[in-house]
């Protein structure tokens, strides 16, 4: 791991209506890295992801990639930077197939300027099978698909784009154990390959598997970072429920004052 | 769960009965068929009720409706609305609506027409060559303009289109009103009228139908090998060849037997007769018989026979406007990424958003689209009365979306088709044309009109909830 972290956040604020939904809050993330953010409903994880996928804009901040600072306005710039989502509810257009999901903004097309479906769904098949072996039903609107299968879509929209920075948000919610299996070996893979995972989940036991450090919020505050090797799951449950940093973990501004 | 996937994926495996594995093979959309045999069946209908009521005038089954003089006109009837429709598709698609579609007809068509008899007429000399092109532009101009007018408030400014175009309805016949101070706008130029249909120039008769159709004919066997051969080299699943072959049949038929019918219908006899007259053709000896449409000379007097001279007229201008029409917008809907787009905020518009789709821009787009349709709309309606009035587009505007539901758009959003709009454009079309033809009250005719909507939608919605 090189010392310059892939992404940093710094100080990010962002507020809906007088509520600090996230509150100066910084987290970093170094290549080949899997981080995982933990809190409550409401703890700001989603929305502090959401400013780096460019869905929310930051009231005050800065995002630094490889070191510069970069300007991330929209989901459009997010993307530019190598930076992918899997968002919780999926984003996908339910009426369309897995093709036109997969491409959906950056959409093949034919020397004539129109839409190249053929070699859109050509590649949709590959990127399925190499996560979905048994998926076939590349024709129908994605409503019809079981919660797996959409799951399985919205992964493949993630990493068919040469990724850099993924961002995986209860990346399992819907899914049963065989397919969590899967998921985790394919963040496994990905990681191998140099991407910077952020990873949102309320499963404590799938970010000690997959996660190398995580960071914790509570109240729109980091309460604290730390390896996960450095700490163990009740250290962890209460950074989540008290905001109390352990020993190992580095505290941050949502941390109790008390317990460093 | 395999084996389901499976008999999805090749559907032409499955053990079902001949006329499942036909719609299975071919993928034919069913709804479709539907429409199209619910279509057959009002004709019919209408062509025996016609028949008891008033006689027999030559209908194919004993009435007067299934006629080419009647196909042909109902044709030129259905295009200004047929037209709309396309774009009212991709508007209620993306969520939205346009309730202001006939008034603003009424205004660009107003507008156009002021230009036309007011401005340029006077001003560059009656039937100037420059005047019908400059009408057209100015009436295009002016719709694109509205539309995205109506298209930045619901996208920019946030207001419901709803009542941004429930604005406009009530807004826009009143500034046509003012344009026109009240007045009828009239007449157009005799270029201009050529795209309503009306006048003999605007007929491109047997010769040009039958060219036409076959370069139709020829493109609908080109779109099924090419697809084909798109499919043979990404190796995926290939619809049977005669499957194919039917879908070509079946295509080439319905555009050439639409080709026949038009060309059956004749000129009017008088106009026939200058037509004649003025050309120096030679118009045979025969008997008289008022039934007939041919023209013939009973000593020195022409008059109407079976056998004679008769002049097709094939298709008139409105229609192949729009043929043309909705064959751009299926393309635009279904080829393009601005219609993937529009399609795709109509299913998940958070998703759309997401994705970096510039959903506002995209919205303004497709009312200004919307726009431009009702221009287009707009020439065809004030050339084919050969005026222009603020009630031109009066209540267009339900017509148009209930075109648009019946042919199978969901107000849900997100589904919906050019091609079954068109068709729910010409159903409507056919009950309304076949109303008159029997004489019936016009209260009755809206009685009827409406509840034909709401029952359209009903059997709709059975067969969504039946087809999964």
């Amino acid at each position: 791991m090189s010392n310059i972290p892939l992404i940093e956040m710094r100080d990010i604020s962002i507020a809906f209506g007088g509520i600090k939904a996230v509150d100066h809050a910084s987290v970093d993330l170094y290549p080949g890295e899997v981080v995982g953010l933990l809190g409550h409903n409401g703890a700001g994880k989603s929305t502090l992801i959401k400013v780096l996928s460019g869905a929310y804009k930051r009231d005050a901040g800065q995002i630094f990639i490889d070191g510069k600072e970069v300007a991330i306005n929209n989901p459009r710039d997010a993307k530019a930077l190598g930076i992918e989502t899997i968002y919780q509810t999926l984003a996908l257009a339910d009426n369309v197939d897995a093709a036109a999901n997969l491409y959906l903004g950056r959409e093949l097309r034919t020397p004539f300027g129109t839409l190249d479906d053929v070699a859109m769904e050509a590649a949709t098949r590959k990127v399925m099978h190499r996560l979905n072996p048994n998926f076939r039903r590349f024709k129908e609107p994605v409503i019809k698909l079981s919660g797996g299968q959409r799951q399985s879509v919205a992964i493949a929209r993630a990493i068919h784009f040469n990724a850099r920075i993924l961002i995986m948000d209860e990346p399992t919610a819907a899914l049963g154990p065989q397919e969590t299996a899967q998921v985790g070996e394919l963040i496994k893979q990905l990681k191998s390959e140099g991407i910077g995972i952020f990873l949102i989940s309320h499963d404590l036991h799938d970010v000690f598997d997959l996660a190398d450090r995580l960071t914790v919020m509570k109240n729109g505050k980091v309460v604290g970072s730390a390896r996960t090797s450095d700490v163990d799951h009740d250290g962890v449950l209460g950074m989540i429920i008290a905001g109390k940093c352990p020993p190992g973990a580095i505290p941050g501004p949502g941390a109790l004052q008390s317990a460093a | 769960m395999s084996k389901q996937q499976n008999s999805s994926a090749n559907p032409a495996l499955t053990d079902d009965g001949p006329i499942r594995r036909f719609l299975n093979a071919t993928e034919i959309d069913t709804r479709m068929i539907g429409m199209i045999v619910a279509l057959f069946a009002i004709w019919c209908a209408f062509d025996i009720a016609s028949g008891i009521l008033r006689g027999n005038f030559g209908g194919l089954l004993g009435g007067s409706f299934l006629t080419p003089r009647n196909l042909w006109t109902l044709l030129n009837q259905t295009a200004s609305i047929a037209v709309m429709t396309t774009g009212m598709v991709l508007i209620i698609v993306m969520r939205q609506i346009d309730l202001s579609v006939g008034s603003m007809l009424s205004l660009v068509a107003v507008a156009g027409g002021v230009l036309q008899v007011y401005q340029l007429g006077p001003s560059l000399g009656v039937g100037h060559p420059a005047i019908w092109v400059l009408a057209i532009i100015a009436i295009l101009a002016l719709g694109t303009a509205i539309g995205a007018f109506n298209g930045y408030l619901t996208a920019y400014a946030q207001i419901p289109s709803f009542i941004v175009t429930l604005g406009g309805l009530i807004a826009y016949s009143g500034v046509a009103f003012l344009l026109a101070k009240g007045e009828t706008v009239a007449p157009m130029d005799k270029t201009f009228k050529v795209l309503g249909g009306t006048i003999p120039a605007s007929w491109i008769g047997p010769f040009w139908t039958w060219t036409l159709s076959f370069a139709a004919c020829a493109l609908i066997v080109f779109a099924i090998v090419n697809g084909r051969r798109q499919r043979v080299r990404f190796k995926f699943p290939l619809r049977p060849v005669w499957a194919e072959v039917t879908l070509a049949a079946l295509g080439s038929i319905a555009v050439l037997g639409a080709a026949a019918v038009v060309n059956s219908y004749a000129w009017p006899p008088k106009l026939a007769e200058n037509y004649a007259k003025e050309n120096n053709i030679t118009i045979p000896p025969g008997v008289e018989d008022k039934a007939g449409d041919a023209i013939c000379m009973a000593g020195d007097a022409v008059v109407r026979c079976l056998e004679g001279l008769t002049l097709g007229t094939g298709y008139a201008a409105p229609v192949l406007i729009a043929f043309a029409i909705g064959a751009i917008m299926s393309f635009i809907a279904t080829r393009t990424r601005f219609g993937r787009y529009v399609y795709a905020v109509g299913g998940n518009p958070e998703a759309a958003n997401l994705a970096g789709i510039n959903t506002r821009w995209l919205t303004v787009k497709v009312f200004a689209l919307m726009g431009f349709l009702v221009g287009v709309s707009a020439i065809i309606s004030s050339a084919r009365l050969d005026a222009a009035t603020n009630a031109l587009g009066a209540l267009n505007e339900l017509y148009v979306i209930a075109a648009a539901v019946i042919g199978g758009t969901s107000l849900a959003g997100g589904v919906g088709t050019i091609y079954g709009a068109i068709l729910g454009a010409l159903l409507m079309q056919s009950i309304q044309s076949g109303m008159g033809l029997l004489n019936l009250p016009a209260a009755f005719q809206n009685i009827v009109v409406g509840t034909v909507l709401v029952i359209a939608v009903w059997l709709d919605q059975i067969y969504r909830r039946n087809v999964k």
